[in-house]
């Protein structure tokens, strides 16, 4: 019976208007927008997905949802497992909060060697945050285990996977020997969406808390800073296309793209 | 003490040198001290010429047939020692499937850190600030790496090459790649392309996209027409694709495709930060909102306030007219 770990995180929501977007540049910090909750990271929940697909075809697969970050995540936790995950472990201690991509993955990993014996680890290319995608491969390192990166599909059997990867122009498939880490793309697919039957089931289902220390870690140590966070200058200066009715704004659009010859 | 800075540069898949990895060196070049060039490869030993032209004062050749497509197990042990030998401060690599794949792992053996997709690099103080876009281009970061080397990879078209010079010369090294095969722990079944319909949305110099506001996907049908005139390609927002409008295949945004066209015409999408992302490089994006307070109108060139029923239809005999004449 393989056993999948996902790793997966809470982000602000993307969905939201990029006008609202701001940020605290003193803090180094995006400022919350009011009465938008965070959500899951799309390429985490993506992970999810191929580990339920994988579980779809071996009824007996356990997937473990792991999670480093503040009291919210739980919401994050508790999303993957109405999704169809079994276990859920939150690792909610403050000094998490500070934590860059290194830090992360080095918490990861521990929480990830106490939930051994384990078969395969699925991560999101990036978060859809910072999109920096680095945890992923630095989790396979830090653990000695294989990575295969940006997958589209990932069959499982016997102590291996075959992963379809996404290539600029094409697809390959690759077989590594299990354990080993692999990171989805969004060609893989929609995360399935949670029935209600399956949001109240997992209202039930405990989410394990760990902190800091009990993966034996005092703190975390950084390997980058963050020196500035700002929204960049956008410097387009809108024209906007009037007229008296629709054809006339239409016409004279078509007009003005003709002449600074964009058709 | 470790200075200068290393360039990971990569061939074209026709063996030519990446246009990223010119862009690679002239960045070297104003960052400061000696650029040293790796070449890994299968037939890779005539591009180091290419990269003493466009600013390297060395190139180590990796010339092996097991480094003939990329593979992370084969590639990661001649990186890390070349790292160790050539003690730079500074490494770099394009934001291309090797360095996506590569630099991470990479930077995690030398036990130091990497600024992925950067689009501004600068020495202060003799650390490198490496600039990144973050929230799908919504916001920038500024970063500082505490390991040595500090590691980035630079985005393709974000720095400008050098102009090319042959009669640049360089200290040319080769080694060899002394890859166990055995430590190779992947293994590559199969490769193929993927076979384009029509203009693919990455390489499409037009794309026309609509989304909600389209109101169904019937809607498409006129928007494909119009793409069809200006040789163009069809792209959707999430919100159309989650609906079924559209072919999710045509996604553009954060979590689809993200295109460069030189003309995006974006017809009845809001401008959610998910969609922005795919298109934060264009330059010309046209917005068609019957919304006037729609947030992509902020980022647009040209804008029309109104219902793209009416305008699309009107908009497209005008364009066939104009292209007749």
């Amino acid at each position: 019976m393989p056993h999948i770990i996902c790793c997966v995180k809470q982000v602000p929501d993307p969905e939201t208007p990029a006008s609202q977007f701001k940020v605290d540049e003193a803090a180094k910090k995006v400022l919350p927008i009011p009465g938008i909750q965070p959500v899951p990271s799309q390429f985490d929940t993506i992970g999810v997905e191929a580990a339920l697909r994988i579980k779809d075809k071996i009824a007996d697969a356990t997937i473990t949802i792991v999670s480093a970050g503040p009291d919210p995540f739980r919401d994050t936790i508790k999303h993957c497992l109405a999704m169809g995950a079994d276990e859920g472990v939150h690792i909610n201690d403050p000094a998490v909060a500070g934590a860059d991509h290194w830090a992360t993955a080095e918490v990861l990993a521990a929480a990830i060697q106490k939930l051994a014996p384990y078969d395969l680890i699925i991560t999101g290319r990036q978060a859809v945050d910072w999109d920096m995608g680095v945890v992923g491969s630095t989790l396979a390192e830090i653990l000695g285990i294989p990575i295969v990166t940006l997958a589209k599909d990932i069959q499982y059997q016997d102590g291996k996977v075959t992963v379809e990867r996404v290539l600029p122009d094409g697809f390959e498939t690759v077989e590594a020997p299990t354990p080993a880490v692999v990171t989805v793309s969004n060609e893989l697919g929609e995360p399935r969406y949670p029935q209600l039957r399956q949001i109240m089931m997992a209202a039930k289902k405990e989410v394990r808390a760990l902190t800091l220390s009990d993966l034996g870690l005092d703190g975390v140590k950084n390997r980058t800073n963050l020196e500035a966070l700002f929204v960049p200058e956008t410097k387009v200066e809108t024209e906007f296309i009037d007229g008296e009715t629709s054809q006339e704004k239409a016409e004279r659009l078509a007009v003005r793209l003709r002449e600074v010859k964009l058709i | 003490m470790p200075s200068g800075v290393l360039v990971f540069a990569e061939p074209t898949e026709d063996g030519k040198l990446a246009p990223v990895a010119a862009e690679l060196l002239g960045a070297a070049s104003r960052l400061g001290g000696p650029v040293v060039a790796a070449l890994l490869g299968s037939g890779v030993e005539p591009l180091a010429k290419d990269c003493a032209a466009f600013g390297a004062s060395k190139v180590i050749v990796v010339d092996d047939p097991i480094l003939a497509d990329y593979q992370g197990d084969a590639y990661l042990p001649v990186a890390e020692r070349i790292c160790k030998e050539a003690d730079a401060a500074v490494v770099l690599f394009g934001q291309t499937m090797v360095g996506r794949d590569l630099a991470p792992r990479l930077a995690q053996r030398l036990g130091t850190a990497v600024a992925m997709d950067c689009v501004g690099l600068e020495m202060n103080d003799g650390k490198l600030v490496a600039e990144r876009p973050a929230y799908g281009g919504s916001a920038r970061a500024r970063y500082t790496i505490n390991g040595t080397p500090q590691i980035a990879t630079v985005r393709a078209k974000a720095q400008e090459p050098l102009a090319r010079d042959d009669s640049r010369q360089a200290e040319i090294v080769k080694q060899a790649a002394g890859v166990n095969p055995e430590a190779v722990r992947t293994r590559v079944i199969d490769r193929r392309k993927e076979k384009a319909v029509g203009v693919r949305l990455e390489d499409a110099k037009v794309v026309v996209s609509g989304g909600r506001g389209i109101g169904g996907p019937e809607g498409f049908q006129p928007l494909e027409e119009l793409a069809q005139v200006l040789g163009g390609a069809v792209g959707a927002s999430r919100a159309v694709c989650d609906l079924g409008w559209y072919p999710v295949a045509t996604q553009i945004g954060l979590t689809g495709k993200i295109v460069t066209p030189d003309l995006y015409i974006a017809v009845g999408i809001s401008g959610a930060s998910q969609h922005m992302a795919g298109i934060s490089q264009v330059k010309n994006i046209v917005a068609i909102n019957k919304d006037p307070e729609a947030g992509i109108f902020k980022s647009s060139r040209y804008a029309i306030v109104g219902d793209w029923k009416e305008i699309i239809p009107a908009f497209l005999e005008k364009v066939r007219e104009l292209k007749a004449s």
